[in-house]
């Protein structure tokens, strides 16, 4: 075999074992498209919005709070706001993953970056303590079937939104909670671990009950990576990583 | 161009800023602190914990089963087995308790 055709193979490979991984993610994502796109077109927004609003804003709560706040005819520009601040975690996913993906060419991190949702994150993240490249090829792996699921289904919750069946007996709306958990306990070999998720459920927990949702995500994440840093180094283990 | 046309571009538009955000901030430093980088490898049970606790804390008892199995078949199996065996018995436990 040439070493065009090998180097060929394994980005095949590396394609597909993203694809792998993106699995579970569909799975748990998709009630949520389909839930998405009917309250949309509950909410006022025509199917083609709730497609385009899917396919260019690309994460699902926030993108339930908004078309929540859209039906009950809130200002536009808060609307806007409410978005960004559910987003807002987003700041440190991309703060983290930017040393996994700095020798990707821009235009490609341009791309990354837009598909960098809660999984996405997490993934990349469990391939780079492997001690694996995070690659392009792999990466789009996980994130193109994510994308190309939610945007359709969205499209197809939209159209076929009535014919929803009992979310609850099926238990699609506790879905994500019990994916979340799984990612969170695959990190739990990293130093701090332990503090860092108590000190992130009890901010979370607490701020949840004060200032209210979406802001209890931003401070329960900044209180766990506050920990973190304030921590003396000897804790977190950075100086003895290659 | 419509209301929620503009509302989808700025959302969209937003979006995107949070999750280049942080590398566009991150990068214009040359060197990373110790406690810097301390604090970026605890993002991310940071904040999946803050989509999980709040959850957890204002569910029920089918939700609670379906988290510890969960928990449990994680410390063990992949994130598949987890997921599944979470699902199964939270929809077993619905059928129980409601």
């Amino acid at each position: 075999m040439s070493a065009e055709a090998i180097s060929e193979n394994s980005a095949k490979s590396d394609f597909w074992d993203g694809v792998r991984l993106s699995m579970p993610v569909v799975v748990a994502s998709a009630p949520f498209a389909l839930l998405f796109g009917a309250l949309a077109v509950d909410n006022g927004f025509s199917v083609l919005e709730a497609f385009l609003m899917s396919a260019t804003v690309f994460g699902g709560a926030s993108q339930m709070v908004g078309i929540e706040l859209f039906g009950q005819h809130v200002a536009p520009w808060l609307i806007v706001l409410s978005i960004f601040a559910v987003n807002f975690r987003h700041v440190l996913y991309s703060a983290g993953i930017g040393r996994r993906i700095a020798h990707w060419p821009l235009i490609q991190q341009a791309i990354g970056y837009f598909v960098l949702t809660d999984p996405q994150f997490a993934m990349a993240e469990r391939k780079a303590e492997a001690g694996e490249t995070v690659g392009f090829t792999w990466y789009m792996g996980l994130g193109l079937p994510v994308y190309v699921f939610w945007v359709i289904e969205s499209a197809l919750g939209a159209m076929f939104g009535k014919l929803i069946p009992d979310t609850h007996v099926l238990g699609i709306d506790f879905l994500l909670p019990i994916y979340f958990l799984g990612l969170v306990m695959s990190f739990r070999k990293r130093p701090l671990w332990l503090p860092v998720v108590i000190a992130s459920a009890a901010a979370s927990i607490i701020a949840y009950k004060t200032v209210g949702s979406p802001w209890h995500v931003s401070i329960g994440a900044l209180a766990g990576v506050l920990l973190a840093v304030i921590l003396p180094p000897r804790h977190s283990g950075v100086e003895t990583r290659p | 161009m419509s209301t929620t046309l503009w509302i989808i571009v700025a959302a969209s538009i937003a979006t995107y800023l949070t999750r280049i955000g942080g590398h566009l901030v991150i990068s214009r430093f040359d060197h990373i602190h110790p406690r810097v980088e301390a604090g970026l490898s605890a993002v991310p049970a940071a904040v999946l914990t803050t989509l999980v606790a709040p959850a957890a804390l204002s569910a029920g008892p089918a939700e609670w089963a379906a988290l510890i199995v969960a928990g449990l078949v994680s410390l063990r199996g992949g994130l598949m087995a987890m997921f599944l065996a979470g699902a199964a018995v939270l929809i077993l436990a619905r059928q129980l308790v409601g």
